[in-house]
């Protein structure tokens, strides 16, 4: 092997420095690349230690709970509230995110106006602001002094400190998604299509309902399940907006912590399985509708 | 778009009337506006509305500077071994074939479907007191809840999977016929890796870096379940927010410091959006995904 210090990163270059060799034929059963045993093997075991196996443990613990116990922590009222009102504000967030974000990315894509780089620079702000921050922003907001909270007030609308507020915050966190799955379709969706629509007389609602519509729908769904599946988990963010209130506005991750705090780890667990198993299972079903959507397009 | 004027007779089929337009362009930025920038301006009028020096001496204050501390230091052990993690997972991804390949690259991203509390929760079961290696620890005085290292285990977890997935889509695109040149012209498995693929990923990898410091730095929720709250000692940035905001007389100080992390974020999107501009063509295989 050479010893020879590389001239520069291109492969090419190393002709004139290198001499040639041949492949080690035992290497070649996977190409001739080197590492695939010791980078496989430090993920796996990466990935085993730190996720797989404290999430083995939490249904282990589940497990030992057993069905009846496990019903027994999850139907008392507060727990179906707490879990009623993660779901529910998460399917409401996302489908705020799915209307807005698709307004958005189309007019991001398709239109030009002053300001459109700034704005769109900041369309990832929830991803680099600490949830905490937004928290305590959003609730400072909406308060009943607050700039947006004063106002609102006048019309009988109260977000700080009521299932409203979740929602707004679920929407602040999950903002990005449906809009940074959509934009790319839809820069890369043919214009000729639409061209096509036209000449053969549809009007421009036809084409939206019939042309773009069904070629931007699986980007849609996809933005609206990463969305969901943000907002249902989401913990900063909300509970200084939420008031948490039991049975009014308390959400399923505050009550994981709760239940934690009062070292009641059982009722935590069944909580924080069901919220995976549920989470899981909707991931799961929007995977399943997109290969079907994919198989009839 | 400069189209020839016979092309433009047709326009009125393919783009919505003027009114639409405006109204969406309306909607968009009013929406952005109320929902972006006010939380933003937010944080920086409540910091300095007490004035400056209260502004400066809440940054000064010694358990704000101790959660500063804590804070760096726990992004600069998950950070790193995140992103050794990432590089490791994608090599092996992109560049060979495997039985179970789709099921690993699914397992990756399982974290950002785990609500940050059940992240935090998970250590708590193995090593809290009453978890499964808590008597254990006990007897051996090793603390792992409500000290250094439950936190970094947290933030380690919860962002997991940011340099990997970066990396993954780009070293696949990439594919391995430049490595198996320089390999087959004799340059050795480490030389190939740093002279041949770390220059075709370096932007993509500062970019997943990037985001899983800024997520590392502001993460709440998995942290505030193994940290404690004991003030100085094991509260992050983040955690000595949510102290001073419930203390009512330090509600102002709260958002000092978090106009440090509105900062910290403000420096994360500027650099985002400058990779994205000035290295897009290299970055191009991470489009489209969230």
């Amino acid at each position: 092997m050479s010893t020879a210090i590389l001239p520069s990163a291109a492969a090419a270059e190393m002709s004139a420095t290198a001499p040639l060799t041949l492949p080690n034929p035992a290497r070649s059963v996977r190409g001739v690349l080197p590492g695939f045993g010791l980078s496989l093997g430090f993920a796996l075991s990466y990935l085993s230690l730190l996720v797989l196996i404290p999430l083995a443990a939490l249904f282990l613990r589940a497990a030992g709970l057993g069905i009846e116990g496990i019903w027994q922590e999850l139907t008392s009222a507060r727990v179906l509230h707490a879990l009623g009102l993660s779901f529910g504000g998460a399917l409401a967030a996302a489908a705020i995110n799915t209307v807005f974000g698709a307004l958005i990315a189309w007019t991001f894509v398709r239109y030009d106006f002053a300001g459109k780089k700034l704005f769109h620079a900041m369309i990832d702000l929830p991803f680099a602001l600490p949830t905490a921050v937004a928290g305590i922003a959003l609730t400072a907001l909406y308060s009943e002094h607050g700039w947006l909270g004063a106002p609102l007030a006048q019309f009988g609308i109260h977000v700080a400190y009521t299932p409203l507020g979740i929602i707004v915050a679920m929407v602040f966190i999950s903002l990005p998604f449906v809009v940074r799955t959509l934009e790319p379709v839809l820069e890369e969706a043919e214009q000729q299509l639409e061209e096509a629509a036209a000449t053969l007389g549809a009007t421009r609602r036809q084409t939206i309902t019939y042309v773009i519509f069904p070629t931007v729908a699986p980007a849609l769904l996809t933005g609206a399940a990463l969305a969901f599946a943000r907002a249902v988990g989401e913990y900063g963010s909300i509970i200084f907006i939420a008031g948490n209130l039991q049975n009014v506005s308390e959400i399923a991750p505050l009550l994981i912590m709760i239940r934690l705090d009062e070292f009641n780890y059982g009722g935590a667990t069944a909580i924080a399985a069901a919220m995976l198993v549920i989470s899981f299972a909707i991931l799961f079903g929007i995977n399943l509708l997109q290969a079907w959507s994919r198989r009839h397009a | 778009m400069h189209e020839p004027a016979s092309v433009r007779r047709y326009d009125n089929a393919l783009i919505e009337p003027a009114p639409v337009r405006w109204l969406l362009i309306v909607v968009t930025l009013a929406f952005l506006a109320v929902f972006l920038l006010l939380p933003l301006v937010t944080v920086f009028v409540q910091a300095l509305r007490n004035g400056v020096s209260t502004y400066f001496s809440a940054l000064t204050d010694a358990d704000t500077l101790a959660s500063i501390r804590l804070t760096l230091v726990t992004a600069a052990i998950a950070v790193p071994l995140n992103t050794m993690f990432g590089v490791a997972a994608a090599w092996a991804i992109a560049k060979f074939e495997f039985r179970g390949k789709n099921l690993l690259t699914t397992l990756i991203d399982l974290p950002f479907s785990v609500s940050p509390v059940i992240a935090g929760m998970v250590f708590v079961l193995l090593f809290g007191s009453r978890g499964w290696f808590g008597p254990w620890l006990s007897e051996h005085d090793v603390k792992v809840i409500f000290a250094l290292p439950g936190i970094v285990l947290a933030t380690t977890f919860v962002t997991f999977p940011f340099v990997a997935r970066e990396l993954i889509p780009l070293m696949q695109a990439q594919g391995t016929e430049e490595e198996q040149a320089a390999m087959t012209l004799g340059a050795g498995g480490l030389r190939t890796f740093w002279h041949v693929t770390m220059p075709n990923i370096r932007w993509g990898l500062l970019y997943g870096v990037l985001l899983c410091n800024a997520r590392a730095m502001g993460e709440f929720g998995a942290v505030s379940v193994v940290s404690g709250h004991i003030r100085g000692m094991t509260n992050t940035m983040p955690l000595q927010v949510e102290a001073m905001y419930n203390d009512p007389g330090e509600y102002s100080a709260a958002f000092a410091v978090s106009s440090l992390l509105a900062l910290l974020g403000f420096v994360t999107l500027a650099l985002k959006n400058f990779l994205e501009w000035r290295h897009g063509s290299e970055l191009a295989a991470l489009r489209g995904r969230g």
